[in-house]
């Protein structure tokens, strides 16, 4: 079964990006038609692009936005021609760009699963048997005839990937798919995600969610500006993609105590954030404990200083905030002039995923701001934990701290009504 | 359990799929449209349930427009206006002619305008493009049928006998059917790129009414003209329609023979034309 499923060679695309705003609206046009427009940015959103996809393999591919990942698959499933190159597949291709192709509003649940499954490349008689165990997945049962318009969203998506899911092809092509719906809705699609790559079916997933593209896929393609950067191990993949593709300023340093942010009291030197336990370039994960460094000039001789740390998220809330003041150095002791490093541990399991910004704030006899610099770093906290057979979406939350937990068998409600002072007494002794 | 049944029924080679650029001409794949013919079938029941759905009067409007239209015709043109009607009753003449035009106007209209319409359906999948115009403008043939309907009941309204005549009607039928994809596919594939054709249909719609023997008989156009006339191969379709139901002028003959020539040639130029631009449609669009 190792033969191969996709062959491409040298696949290109380019788009000619024509200003047609001023063009289409007039008259003018008609004289242009003529002309091969010569002014046409030409543009290839793919160049090059060369792989082979075993039978069965389940591949990832990965790049930020315009890199190419949707049109390699629109190309791949005949949407669009390429400009250059040849790719051939054996078997039968599903495309999954979207959720709910072909739905028509005013058509009812079930006419719409025939629509659907007939546009995606079911046949009749295979959507027929494949009919109950569609409708189960979607869990629509109750709504069949109704129109489509009048579902939940939560209820169109649902039935709209049953259909697709149970599309048996022997390559099926999906592109994010997984960014709609509810958290219960992800976790079956991606149940079924993997149900399919261990059927033996070839699949092609483009995603941002690195978390699912590393416990769905075995091998990682990375497209950076249309062509392919690397290709292998999803793990390694990943972390080169990540750590090209993280848009965080982990090191500021300003090496002249006259330039750098402050004043004739106080001047950063500099700020780093990293890894408590590697080296300054490695990822950071929700797991990793981080060391925080703030360099400063003290310029003042025995001047009470304390640090103190802004940590915010992207809505820019800061959530949380640490000084030194419990420092035994600072604590009550004036500080004599001079370079001072201040390096604060914060645990692991703790930040949530996502870019971090760091503010360094320094005040005077503990309370008087001397020096407040907002936005002195950011860095980027991944998931990167291996959480298969779970939820691959982002914990809501502005932390994710992991917390101890124990459940225990208390017995059945009639055993334990009579006396359980733990449970029903609160610590004022009011009983509930 | 259920790979195995599903292998079953599976094709014993597994397709290939060769994807290259495409370059100049490209045959027409009738062998794919074939092998997607259920597709076919189910964007035609979408397009004609979609657009019946929410109506008050739901599908009794497919009965209400021709007599609506008969009615208004007759009244102007046959009451007022008093166009000769070649011997018949207004409303027949006029039912008559309806019956093709009605139906070519709306599967012209429909096909010319399915590529744009249907660009969030070719942006996310692929299937025999092709299907896309030839659904739009199938989807009149409920439409055709009602009307057809309506006409035997004004015909037995006059008392006229049924004709044997009357079983050229589905020929006649293909003949409209044929002409209005080969217009949908010449003015699908224009539309891609110039959207001002969505403009110019209902012009070009209404002058080529006016140029065919809707509303008046052919018996009123000037012998000097006849011979540009019969070279439109709708006035061609429409005296056939009204030479099978109601016996008037000629049975067909050259000048029919000439648009069926017509007709076959523009809707095979039309779908080459259709498939060579189909594969950058969706760059276009």
């Amino acid at each position: 079964m190792s033969h191969l499923a996709i062959t491409a060679s040298g696949l290109g695309k380019r788009y000619r990006l024509s200003h047609q705003s001023a063009r289409r609206s007039s008259l003018g046009h008609l004289s242009q038609m003529f002309r091969r427009s010569s002014a046409d940015e030409v543009f290839w959103a793919l160049k090059d692009v060369s792989f082979e996809v075993k039978s069965g393999e389940v591949i990832g591919f990965v790049g930020l936005n315009g890199a190419g990942k949707s049109t390699l698959l629109k190309v791949l499933s005949r949407i669009t021609d390429p400009t250059e190159g040849r790719a051939v597949i054996e078997g039968r291709t599903g495309t999954l760009l979207e959720v709910g192709t072909g739905f028509h509003p005013e058509l009812t649940g079930r006419e719409n699963i025939y629509l659907s499954g007939a546009i995606l490349g079911m046949r009749r008689t295979e959507i027929d048997r494949k009919f109950d165990e569609i409708i189960a997945f979607a869990e629509v049962e109750r709504f069949l005839d109704t129109p489509v318009k009048r579902y939940s969203s939560g209820m169109y998506v649902r039935l709209a990937f049953a259909v697709a899911a149970h599309l048996e092809s022997e390559v099926l092509l999906v592109d994010e798919v997984l960014a709609v719906g509810d958290v219960a809705f992800q976790k079956k699609c991606l149940g079924k995600m993997s149900e399919v790559g261990r059927q033996g079916r070839t699949v092609l997933f483009v995603s941002h969610n690195m978390v699912a593209v590393q416990n769905l896929c075995q091998r990682v393609m990375w497209l950076r500006e249309g062509r392919l950067v690397a290709d292998g191990a999803t793990s390694d993949v990943v972390r080169q993609y990540l750590s090209a593709s993280v848009s965080a300023q982990n090191e500021r340093v300003w090496t002249d105590p006259n330039t750098g942010p402050g004043n004739e009291k106080v001047r950063l030197r500099r700020v780093s954030v990293k890894r408590a336990d590697a080296g300054p370039n490695e990822l950071i994960s929700m797991s990793t404990p981080l060391m925080v460094e703030v360099e400063y000039w003290n310029l003042t001789p025995n001047a009470h200083i304390h640090v103190c740390l802004n940590v915010s998220n992207e809505q820019s809330m800061a959530f949380t905030t640490a000084s030194n003041e419990t420092d035994h150095m600072t604590h009550d002791n004036a500080l004599p002039a001079g370079v001072f490093r201040s390096v604060c541990w914060i645990p692991g399991d703790l930040l949530n995923t996502g870019i971090h910004g760091l503010g360094v704030l320094f005040r005077q006899n503990g309370r008087k701001v001397v020096l407040r610099c907002d936005d002195a770093l950011s860095f980027e906290v991944l998931d990167l934990e291996d959480r298969s057979g779970m939820w691959l979406g982002r914990p809501p939350g502005a932390v994710h701290p992991k917390l101890t937990w124990k459940t225990s068998y208390l017995g059945e409600e009639s055993q334990l009504a009579a006396h359980d002072p733990e449970m029903v007494s609160l610590p004022g002794g009011t009983s509930v | 359990m259920k790979a195995m049944s599903a292998a079953a029924d599976r094709p014993a080679a597994r397709p290939r799929v060769v994807i290259e650029p495409s370059r100049g001409w490209t045959t027409l794949g009738l062998r794919e449209l074939w092998e997607r013919r259920e597709l076919l079938y189910f964007l035609i029941t979408r397009e004609i349930r979609g657009a019946h759905r929410q109506t008050a009067l739901g599908l009794s409007w497919i009965f209400l427009r021709p007599i609506i239209y008969m009615l208004l015709l007759s009244l102007v043109f046959g009451r007022i206006v008093k166009v000769p009607s070649d011997g018949v009753p207004y409303p027949l003449f006029a039912l008559a002619g309806l019956l093709p035009w009605t139906f070519f106007s709306n599967a012209v209209t429909k096909g010319a305008r399915s590529l744009v319409d249907n660009l969030h359906l070719i942006a996310k999948v692929y299937f025999p493009r092709l299907m896309i115009p030839t659904a739009g403008a199938a989807s009149g043939i409920p439409d055709f049928a009602a009307s057809f309907a309506v006409f035997l009941v004004v015909l037995k309204y006059y008392g006229m006998p049924l004709r044997v005549e009357m079983l050229a009607v589905p020929v006649l039928f293909l003949l409209t059917l044929a002409f209005a994809l080969a217009m949908g596919f010449w003015l699908a594939t224009l539309s891609v790129r110039y959207r001002d054709v969505s403009f110019a249909i209902g012009f070009l719609l209404q002058a080529l009414m006016y140029a065919s023997p809707v509303i008046y008989p052919v018996s009123l156009v000037p012998v000097s003209a006849q011979v540009f006339y019969q070279l439109n191969p709708l006035s061609a379709i429409i005296q056939g329609f009204r030479w099978s139901l109601l016996g008037t002028g000629d049975p067909p003959g050259l000048a029919a023979a000439f648009a069926v020539g017509m007709i076959l040639l523009s809707l095979v130029s039309g779908a080459y034309v259709f498939r060579r631009t189909e594969r950058s449609v969706v760059d276009v669009l």
